[in-house]
């Protein structure tokens, strides 16, 4: 799922970030993200918290790293005026190494006190740093902190470092001196910073159940009069209590989109760190939380596609909840269409897709495009549209007496078979095209048939008996006399369902029933003269 | 070795900035579309030069935005041309414009087509319209490609192609060539570089049918291709053995023939001809044709080798386009993809 959740911040920052120009916020939840990564999920015991935690801060914390680099380019290192904050910032973050490498620096310059830099950079490189993956216990490494905290603890009781402030009070750091930590809060500038630094100078080998006692009170020490907890304080203290519930509730009312408390509650759960609550309409918090997030998503004009990921990963809600949604997405143009067509066809969502084939036949409807009115209503496989296409067609035929879209119709293939009256339309066509090749006798037999067969709708029966009185007056018998039967059969059942006021229609269907007399009597002829 | 940008944008189109063939220079700069944005944007992109090849793999050189415009709706077809001009509202309903889904240049004519299933032909040296080819398809025309510098080939929703001469008056196709079977429709096409009479199209079921256009209603090869709606195909240019393909599927695919150049093959006759091994047959004059390694149908199937060309599947690869040993696609993922060093 990670590449889901990188791919999901990027969509984000690009979206939201113009609506809400806080980068602020973003730098909020990466905090928050990696203390409960740390906390929650990598899940350190005692002695590797520490390391952890110390990770976090460096990297939150990059402005050490920029000031550094000004003070170094710089002609004279020792002399720049931030050079001891550099120094004391990276005491702080226990970037020891570094810090000597800066102290070297300023040790050149001061030949007369070489001495106390020599024994502030061995204090600085005996310190020890709890290795996880080494063979000492922790019980071991406590031990050998306890023996240099004592010896730094001498040094600066013997007043060693008094001639130099500077080194004093790096002294003074090492030994945990919380005055001193308290004196550095612009380096610091943060409260969780004082805590991690406090820890790793006096409790390196704290317990996660003990975290948050200090960061309590690191808190209450850090804040004075004038400054005020802020949501974010709140956060982190809840995420260093290790009340998951009270983070994702937190987080859930300060931060006003549901994109981090979504990924992490879901992330817990992957990690079987959350049990699972019954929420009113029975679902559990990661389900509600990512339906939450993924039903925004959808109201966003582009973002609706990766939405529909997110109810894929729910389990119990999240598919009626995309069939609700999916209907919504607005279909500017025929691809759109087909995409959201596609993600419908794969979850077998056979309403959608009905229903959005429609949507889409019937716009195309409208703005005459049958031929894509009936591609759609293929595809949806609904036979009552392609029947109203086919009536269209028709109506077409009999008011302007030729066939519009004959491109279409004349390609029908296998779609033909969709719908009844499609079908009629094909066979219908194929009816003219014989008699424009002057193929009679096929073409009589299939305008028969389509009556007989019952393919051609009844109102369209007059229209088919018109066109065979040509057919019925050629000199050459065309019609055979068991044919010209079922003609006359046909003829009469039409006209007793018929509205018998009509005169046209009168006039027509005695001029019928007259030709096909006159055929009746030519074929009988004809059948029973004996070829000599 | 693909590199991928994050552009903020889904990519509905992407084209190279053709090179002069003479030059052997790669192709450097190349143009996107956005799509389903509320602004969305052409945007032209430069992947640097490519004079300092000491370093691995043609890592160096995201793509940078050169410049960028808007553009009023969905991005849905690109081409590029040496002149810039903007004709509105050429594609219309009778109530609302209608998007227009292709368009074809062959210097200095244009050729676009869209969902109202009109042709229309513009010049890029005159303000209006040249011709306009009303209710040339009942169904969405959704791709056109030039055959010959006077006729076009369209594709539609409901399977068909349709050759149109532009000399004629007519409003009526040519030629109309189909599938016999359902009418899956199609949306995109491409013609051999080469042979004019060999075309490739893709469509709804991810097919991949090669079509020769001289010889009736049947596509000459059928091959499955995707699983999902094949958005685009491509001949390589200058290497026509090398074909390309994209889908909603989230895949791209290079196809590659094997070569017939060293040794022509002959197809004889019909749809299972069994293929003359490689050291057989030299070329014995020069009545004979050379068939096209396309146009062979499933028989020679096993000489048909496909590459998936994107590590893993992402959303639906929108675009692609191949120049030299270039090749760039965008996707719905919001991503670019650029691969430089394309087997060809």
């Amino acid at each position: 799922m990670e590449s889901v959740y990188i791919f999901d911040f990027i969509c984000l920052t690009s979206a939201f970030l113009p609506f809400f120009s806080q980068v602020s916020i973003l730098l909020a939840i990466e905090l928050i993200w990696n203390l409960c990564e740390v906390l929650f999920i990598d899940a350190a015991p005692a002695g590797s918290l520490l390391l952890h935690l110390l990770d976090w801060v460096r990297l939150h914390k990059a402005d050490v790293d920029e000031k550094a680099k000004d003070v170094l380019q710089s002609d004279s290192p020792a002399e720049h005026h931030n050079y001891w904050d550099v120094v004391v910032s990276y005491v702080l973050q226990g970037r020891l190494e570094e810090a000597r490498q800066m102290l070297v620096k300023q040790a050149t310059l001061q030949p007369a006190s070489r001495n106390m830099y020599k024994l502030m950079d061995s204090l600085l490189s005996k310190m020890p740093f709890y290795n996880p993956g080494g063979t000492q216990t922790l019980t071991e490494f406590d031990v050998k902190w306890r023996n240099w905290h004592e010896e730094v603890d001498r040094y600066l009781k013997d007043n060693t470092f008094a001639s130099n402030r500077h080194l004093e009070l790096i002294c003074k750091i090492l030994v945990g001196d919380e005055d001193t930590l308290l004196e550095q809060k612009e380096l610091l500038s943060t409260w969780y910073h004082f805590l991690v630094t406090r820890l790793l100078y006096s409790h390196p080998t704290v317990k996660p159940t003990d975290l948050h006692y200090y960061a309590q009170s690191c808190l209450t020490m850090f804040l004075d009069s004038r400054s005020v907890q802020e949501p974010l304080d709140s956060i982190l203290l809840a995420a260093f209590e290790f009340d998951i519930y009270l983070v994702i509730k937190d987080c859930s009312i300060v931060l006003n989109n549901w994109w981090f408390v979504a990924h992490l509650t879901d992330l817990l759960d992957h990690c079987k760190l959350l049990q699972s609550h019954n929420l009113n309409f029975g679902s559990n918090m990661r389900e509600f939380l990512l339906l939450e997030y993924a039903s925004g998503l959808f109201t966003h004009h582009s973002l609706w596609q990766c939405a529909v990921d997110y109810f894929d990963h729910c389990p119990e809600l999240g598919r009626a909840c995309l069939e609700l949604q999916i209907e919504r997405v607005p279909l500017d143009t025929e691809r759109k269409a087909l995409k959201v067509l596609r993600i419908c066809e794969e979850r077998q969502m056979s309403e959608q897709v009905r229903s959005i084939c429609k949507i889409m036949a019937m716009r195309a409807l409208r703005n005459n495009r049958l031929g894509s009115a009936l591609s759609w209503s293929i595809r949806a496989k609904d036979a009552a549209f392609a029947t109203l296409i086919s009536e269209r067609f028709l109506q077409d035929y009999c008011a302007k007496g030729t066939f519009s879209d004959l491109d279409l119709i004349d390609n029908l293939g296998p779609a033909m078979l969709l719908s009844d009256r499609l079908t009629f339309l094909g066979k219908y066509r194929e009816f003219h095209k014989l008699y424009g090749e002057k193929r009679f006798k096929e073409a009589a037999k299939l305008l028969l048939s389509l009556m007989t067969a019952k393919i051609a709708p009844r109102s369209f029966w007059m229209t088919l008996l018109t066109d065979a009185l040509p057919l019925l007056e050629q000199k050459e018998v065309i019609f055979s006399a068991d044919q010209t039967y079922e003609l006359m059969y046909c003829l009469e059942e039409l006209t007793s369902s018929l509205d018998t006021e009509e005169d046209v229609e009168q006039t027509k269907v005695e001029l019928l029933r007259l030709s096909l007399a006159r055929n009746l009597a030519m074929a009988i002829v004809k059948e029973g003269t004996v070829e000599t | 070795m693909e590199s991928a940008k994050y552009v903020s944008q889904k990519i509905s189109k992407t084209r190279w900035r053709p090179v002069s063939y003479s030059s052997l220079q790669q192709p450097d700069i190349f143009v996107t579309g956005s799509w389903d944005n509320e602004e969305n944007k052409v945007s032209v992109w430069s992947i640097g030069n490519l004079g300092s090849s000491g370093l691995e793999d043609g890592f160096e050189g995201d793509p940078q935005l050169i410049c960028e415009q808007k553009h009023d709706g969905d991005v849905l077809d690109l081409q590029t041309m040496s002149i810039c001009k903007h004709w509105a509202r050429a594609h219309r309903y009778p109530s609302d414009n209608a998007p227009s889904t292709g368009v074809a240049c062959n210097s200095p004519e244009i050729v676009t087509v869209g969902e109202d299933g009109r042709i229309i032909v513009f010049r890029a040296d005159q303000e209006g319209v040249v011709r306009v080819i009303e209710n040339a398809d009942s169904s969405t025309l959704h791709a056109v490609t030039y055959l010959r510098t006077t006729e076009v080939l369209t594709v539609n929703s409901i399977g068909q192609l349709k050759l149109w001469d532009l000399r004629q008056q007519s409003n009526s196709p040519s030629q109309i060539l189909s599938l016999s079977r359902d009418r899956v429709p199609l949306y995109c096409v491409d013609r051999h570089p080469n042979q004019q009479h060999i075309v490739a199209t893709g469509g709804q079921d991810g097919m991949l049918c090669v079509w020769d256009v001289r010889q009736g209603n049947m596509p000459f090869s059928l091959m499955e291709a995707h699983s999902a709606e094949m958005w685009e195909v491509h001949f390589h240019p200058t290497n026509p053995d090398h074909l390309f393909t994209c889908s909603e599927d989230g895949s791209l695919l290079h196809w590659e023939t094997s070569s017939p150049s060293e040794m022509p093959s002959f197809l004889q006759g019909g749809r299972n001809s069994n293929m003359t091994s490689r050291s057989a047959m030299a070329p014995a004059g020069g009545n004979q044709s050379i068939i096209s390694a396309w146009l062979h149908g499933d028989s020679s199937k096993s000489r048909l080798e496909t590459t998936h060309m994107l590590p893993s599947q992402t959303l639906s690869v929108n675009s692609l386009d191949v120049l030299g040993q270039c090749l760039v696609c965008g996707t719905d993922g919001e991503a670019i993809f650029v691969n430089r060093q394309v087997p060809v």
